[in-house]
């Protein structure tokens, strides 16, 4: 009893996110018309979950018979997709009722999310991680599907869920195979003897599988198709907590059954990744130049992103693993941030998305403008963003360990990038408004807008905020 | 006093943020056009406090590092947010926020009435602000926020009138020719970011006095030095518009005329010149670098002169100018010249950026019009903006005693006595064609009988804009008293007060031949004598028969389309490789290989797999089928590879 | 480890070969006199092919879905009844938990409406 009590303090913030989706379930059963108090009550739980994160950020170990990490890590990602879906829900008000999708389903859907999330990054059993995935997916492709009256929406749901569960069968059956040769599921008994097994064909075809599936999650190249789909489809709030929030849970969740646990940073498999890596990044920003919808073009740009995280997974050591840490945290800002002006952006049929539709922002709503040409450099990776660090940090680490030409794939495509991030500026700046449709100004989206900003600002200026508390974490 | 260096980089940033937030509210010009002015104009102050009390203190205790805090770390590798103040970059910083100074009063007589006039005092304020960080920064991490931030500013202000057309080839309105000069950078900054990589992997820190002192003790002609400075002097050549990457500058020109003057001629196109000088230590240890940079600099000046005598748009031929006098710059810093490249760094400021003022009077006087055919006969109508321009026009050509003069013929002399006779040839023939293409434009522009229309009514410009002009042709007069050299009885301060900085380098660098006086004599009439007959042939060709041109183009038609084209370079790099670039992403990439290769690869493979099973017809659903065969292929792969490999 | 699945394997076998067995033997040992009627799939005069272009009420997936939901939810319940005695008290909490969970998604679809059928 003593043990399940402390299992339950140590897992404060999965258990807080939990007990808050069950509160908003209740309240949306009870109370008709509450989406608003709903949204408040979501991101109040929210922040105690926060909370009872740093609370447990002292608590490193294990719980619930070694199935799931506690503190350090998994406290530290625990914040990072509370704060992608806080965020989320705040640009989110104006927006569903804008596009009339403004169901409280929202609310339970992002908080279920954000407890697969948690659940993902923080399994030291692959049958957790396994639910984690599984939780965080559902919601997803439910969340991407949510104007029901939208074709495209439909399509992407769908689309996300077929590919989406052939995904997932791979990942099982990676598992499976993993099982049939550890005879285990527990990371860390996997771990003790991975590296006798490391010729153990079995065993390496359940990490190729596990791979491919992680690969499917990120979405690195040649795993990419849904992306750009499912992106342009869903509504754009629910892109940005995809593209960032479940991004990083699929990331970390990667990182955690990857490298710290079954440490093959020098074997085949960083092979690997490092093809993926540049199969995502070369892809990724090459064909995003020839987009014409900002959500298409975003989309392209994440798998990029994804690319040169993965440049961080082949490498492989604490100094590379931190990099992509705070690369996740700087992206999750940049990403929502970006299409959360997007959201602000799109009329209510969601169909004026293209980069046009940006003409002569940075005039009509210079604040918008500013703002969006903020994400889009830190998406760069210009000096003194954010989006600079991240990049710095995993070249840096890569460079280290001996993938400079991967790095300089990583630089090259990087400077490719700058033309189509450049182009929407450009729109913005130095073209007149075609259609002079009025913005709407939403004091909830501009807050987490400017959160989203000061995010990318103070990491930029002051990285070792994250950098000193990402270092110590593996 | 080097304590207060934080508050030279603070006051643009203020000027920035509330001309940036509040701006567009406030009614007055005036008022956001003094904010602009003042945030440049006290940090110029400060820093003139700065060099009178490190006058005032031992030459070894001249060079500072104020610490504002601690930026990145990673492992061992730390790098501060920190300013080095000393002799070469409170010069730098002096440059930029006097001449920024006078621009930005200048601005604002020329801005009067422009929709933008807040957006681009803003602009003006975050550029000079970059700047700063560029030149004060004791680390390679800050210079490049620095060079990055530049090159923004750059961006944006080239592209500030974004409405405006032109008739041209490929630069078709403001924001091509904005993103030219983008691009072109970017090569140059990446070349900048490996050269920085490899300075880490070599010396574990990118704080400028560690990376010196551990360099000092590494023998010339060291392999890994050569790629080091080599790319770097690839970044300064996208900074600083040199053969092959200064394309963008002369279509820079399409931003207004006080942008052109302060960012693409005083300042922003000599963050080159100044990096290379910063790492004067590196490039002494590399001995192949310092020829190359030579070379590299001594063509640009030729290249870039000799296009410059067939320009008709008064700011293109200011344009090449620029640019052919950066080539001798680099020609100074190559022969390992280091002060001689920084004293005409601070005279170009000085001429240049007179010069481009004048040419922004005449545009405005003119109406809007560009073209030197047009014109004629201005020089009663606007007798202030003349004798500047006049008088800055001398002292580019290097007529003694004004200030070209001394920077220049210390360059030359240097590239005589410390590099070859073939490279002084070069740079003399250059500074004839200078001489020859300023007073064919001071002929066309300013002399003889007017060639516009009736209707326009040229008037000399307000005092905003005038009283700057006066100050900075005053300077172009007297800037060279600095560096006068020994041979005619000068103290060259210049050259004692910056040789703390280059000692190092220069100890590593083989001693220049002694001359006589009698040489140095020698060559300093020769460069009269050219000065003086550039001035004399373009005068009198041009005052005599204005449409001279035209017989050229009719005798030597080859040469003469081949120079006002620009030796066709833009054409080259058009169809050599923007052109291949763009139609491999649309054509290949994105077409063949995401359409066609790879969904016809798996329709293919879709095919194949419907005749082999009937049942798998039934849940295929078109581009879902191929999407996740897709995968099917991915796991293929990735299987392959972990198994296999 | 493979020889343990040996029984799987035979159980497997077993049933292939039973269903194959006994699906050819009516064919084999049986008369075969066919007519219209015995051809038809379901000989009750059910029409086994139509038009697939037919709408059924979304009330009909609504209660398959929750039941099927329920339904397994419950099987989880078997092991833990089984084991009770050896799960103890911590076993119990967390059957509490489970079933805590599983009633208020029970609330959410009641109240929507989900299982009223007009």
């Amino acid at each position: 009893m003593q043990q399940l009590l402390q299992d339950t303090l140590a897992t404060a913030p999965l258990g807080v996110t939990i007990l808050l989706s069950l509160v908003v379930i209740l309240l949306h059963s009870f109370v008709k018309n509450s989406e608003r108090a709903q949204a408040m009550v979501s991101v109040a739980g929210l922040a105690i979950a926060a909370a009872a994160a740093f609370w447990t950020f002292p608590m490193r170990g294990t719980a619930f018979s070694g199935m799931v990490m506690t503190g350090g890590y998994a406290s530290a990602m625990s914040v990072l997709f509370i704060a992608g879906a806080a965020l989320t829900i705040l640009l989110a008000r104006d927006y569903l009722g804008k596009i009339g999708a403004d169901f409280g389903e929202f609310h339970i859907l992002v908080l279920l999310a954000v407890t697969g999330m948690m659940a993902f990054a923080s399994g030291l059993d692959l049958i957790v991680t396994f639910i984690g995935l599984e939780v965080m997916s559902v919601c997803l492709y439910v969340l991407a599907g949510m104007t029901r009256g939208r074709l495209e929406a439909n399509e992407a749901s769908l689309k996300y869920f077929l590919l989406g569960a052939f995904a997932t069968g791979f990942f099982l059956y990676g598992i499976a195979l993993i099982y049939g040769a550890a005879g285990t599921t527990n990371l860390a008994a996997i771990a003790q003897s991975a590296s006798a097994r490391a010729q153990d064909p079995l065993f390496l075809a359940g990490c190729g599988l596990l791979l491919v599936g992680f690969a499917f999650k990120v979405g690195a190249v040649p795993f990419h198709m849904w992306v750009p789909d499912v992106y342009e489809g869903a509504p754009s709030v629910v892109t940005g907590f995809m593209s960032t929030a479940a991004k990083a849970s699929a990331f970390a969740a990667f990182m955690l059954v990857f490298i710290a646990k079954f440490d093959i940073a020098h074997g085949r498999i960083s092979l690997a990744l490092a093809m993926l890596s540049v199969a995502s990044m070369v892809l990724g920003n090459v064909v995003a130049i020839s987009q014409t919808s900002i959500k298409r073009m975003l989309a392209y740009s994440s798998i990029a992103h994804a690319g040169y995280m993965l440049i961080g997974l082949a490498a492989g050591t604490p100094a590379a693993i931190s990099g992509v840490l705070f690369y996740l945290l700087s992206y999750l800002f940049t990403n929502i941030g970006a299409f959360g002006v997007v959201s602000i952006i799109e009329n209510e049929k969601q169909e004026n998305v293209s980069i046009e539709s940006f003409a002569g922002l940075g005039t009509r709503r210079p604040l918008l403008g500013a703002l969006m040409s903020l994400f889009l450099f830190s998406l760069v990776g210009l000096p003194p963003l954010s989006g600079f660090f991240g990049k710095y940090y995993i070249f840096y680490a890569a460079i280290a360990e001996g993938y400079t030409w991967l790095t300089i794939v990583g630089v090259l495509t990087s400077m490719i990038s700058i033309y189509y991030y450049l182009r929407v500026v450009v729109v913005m700046y130095f073209r007149s408004d075609t259609d002079a449709t009025a913005v709407p100004v939403t004091t909830l989206g501009t807050a987490s807008l400017l959160l989203s900003a000061a995010g990318v600002l103070v990491f930029g200026f002051f990285p070792r905020l994250i950098t000193d508390i990402a270092d110590t974490l593996f | 006093m080097h304590h207060y260096v934080g508050l030279i980089v603070l006051f643009p940033l203020i000027g920035l943020i509330v001309n940036g937030l509040f701006g567009r509210h406030i009614r007055s010009e005036r008022v956001v056009g003094w904010i602009g002015s003042l945030a440049v104009g006290i940090p110029f102050l400060v820093a003139a406090a700065i060099l009178y009390g490190m006058l005032g203190s031992p030459v070894e205790e001249r060079s500072n590092t104020v610490t504002l805090f601690t930026w990145i770390a990673a492992g061992s590798f730390q790098v501060n947010a920190a300013y080095q103040v000393d002799q070469l970059s409170i010069l730098m910083t002096l440059i930029v926020t006097g001449v920024g100074f006078l621009i930005h009063v200048y601005s604002i007589g020329y801005m009067h009435g422009d929709r933008g006039f807040w957006r681009f005092f803003t602009y003006l304020n975050l550029f000079i602000f970059a700047m700063l960080n560029l030149v004060l920064a004791d680390n390679y991490v800050l210079m490049f926020l620095g060079w990055e931030g530049v090159g923004l500013c750059s961006y944006l202000l080239i592209g500030f009138w974004y409405e405006k057309k032109f008739a041209g080839t490929s630069i078709t309105w403001t924001g091509d020719a904005a993103n030219k000069a983008f691009w072109v950078n970017r090569i140059g900054d990446f070349a900048f970011m490996l050269g920085m990589f490899l300075i880490f992997r070599e010396f574990g820190s990118l704080t400028f006095s560690t990376v010196m002192d551990s360099a000092s003790s590494l023998a010339p002609g060291n392999s890994t030095m050569f790629w080091i400075t080599l790319l770097l002097f690839i970044g300064a050549t996208g900074k600083s518009a040199q053969i092959p990457l200064f394309v963008w500058l002369p279509d820079a020109m399409a931003g207004p005329t006080p942008v052109s003057a302060l960012i693409h001629a005083a300042t922003m196109v000599t963050a080159g010149v100044y990096m290379v000088a910063r790492n004067s230590l590196l490039y002494a240890l590399a001995p192949d670098t310092m020829m190359i940079v030579a070379v590299i600099g001594a063509l640009t000046a030729i290249v870039a002169a000799s296009i410059g005598l067939a320009q008709n748009d008064i700011k293109k031929v200011l344009a090449y100018s620029t640019v052919s006098q950066l080539g001798y710059m680099f020609l100074a810093l190559g022969v390992g010249a280091f002060t001689a490249g920084i004293f005409h760094v601070m005279t170009h400021a000085f001429f240049k950026a007179c010069l481009f003022l004048g040419s922004g009077s005449v545009i405005h006087a003119m109406h809007e019009e560009q073209d030197i055919r047009k014109m004629g006969g201005l020089a009663p109508v606007m007798p202030k903006t003349y004798y500047t321009f006049l008088i800055s026009s001398f002292a580019i050509a290097g007529f003694p005693p004004l200030s070209g003069f001394f920077s220049k013929d210390e360059i030359l002399w240097s590239a005589f006595s410390q590099g070859s006779v073939l490279l002084w040839a070069v740079g003399a023939l250059a500074a004839l064609m200078t001489a020859f293409y300023m007073f064919r434009m001071v002929t066309l522009t300013f002399l003889g009988t007017p060639r516009w229309a009736k209707d326009k009514h040229p008037h000399e410009s307000p005092p905003t804009m005038t009283i700057p002009l006066i100050v900075l042709a005053f300077l172009a007069v007297t800037g060279g008293f600095l560096g006068i050299p020994a041979a005619l009885g000068g103290g060259n301060a210049l050259h004692h007060w910056l040789h703390p900085v280059f000692e190092r380098a220069l100890d590593r660098l083989p001693t220049a031949h002694e001359y006589s006086h009698m040489t140095e004599y020698l060559f300093m009439l020769v460069s009269v004598v050219i000065g003086v007959s550039g001035f004399w042939f373009g005068r009198k060709i041009y005052l005599a028969n204005p449409d001279a041109d035209d017989t050229f183009a009719a005798k030597a038609g080859g040469v003469f389309r081949t120079l006002s084209r620009k030796y066709y370079i833009d054409e080259g790099y058009m169809r050599g490789i923007v052109n291949p670039l763009v139609a491999t992403s649309d054509r290949f990439l994105s077409r063949v290989v995401d359409t066609a290769l790879i969904d016809g690869f798996v329709n293919g493979l879709a095919k194949v797999t419907a005749s082999f099973s009937g049942v798998l017809r039934l849940v295929q659903t078109g581009v879902v089928q191929s999407y996740a065969s897709m995968i099917v292929v991915g796991l293929l792969l990735v299987l392959g590879l972990i198994l296999l490999g | 480890m493979i020889e343990s699945y040996i029984p799987i394997f035979l159980i497997l076998a077993v049933a292939v070969v039973f269903g194959v067995v006994s699906a050819n033997m009516s064919w084999l040992l049986g008369p075969q006199r066919p007519n219209r009627a015995k051809n038809s799939t379901y000989e009750s005069g059910m029409e086994p092919v139509r038009t697939a272009h037919d709408r059924f009420s979304v009330k009909y997936y609504m209660v398959a879905v929750l039941f099927i939901l329920f339904d397994i939810e419950v099987v989880f319940m078997y092991p833990w009844a089984v084991q009770y005695r050896n799960l103890g008290l911590y076993g119990f909490v967390e059957m509490v938990v489970f079933i805590g969970i599983l009633l208020v998604g029970f609330v959410y679809v009641i109240k929507k409406g989900a299982l009223q059928w007009d």
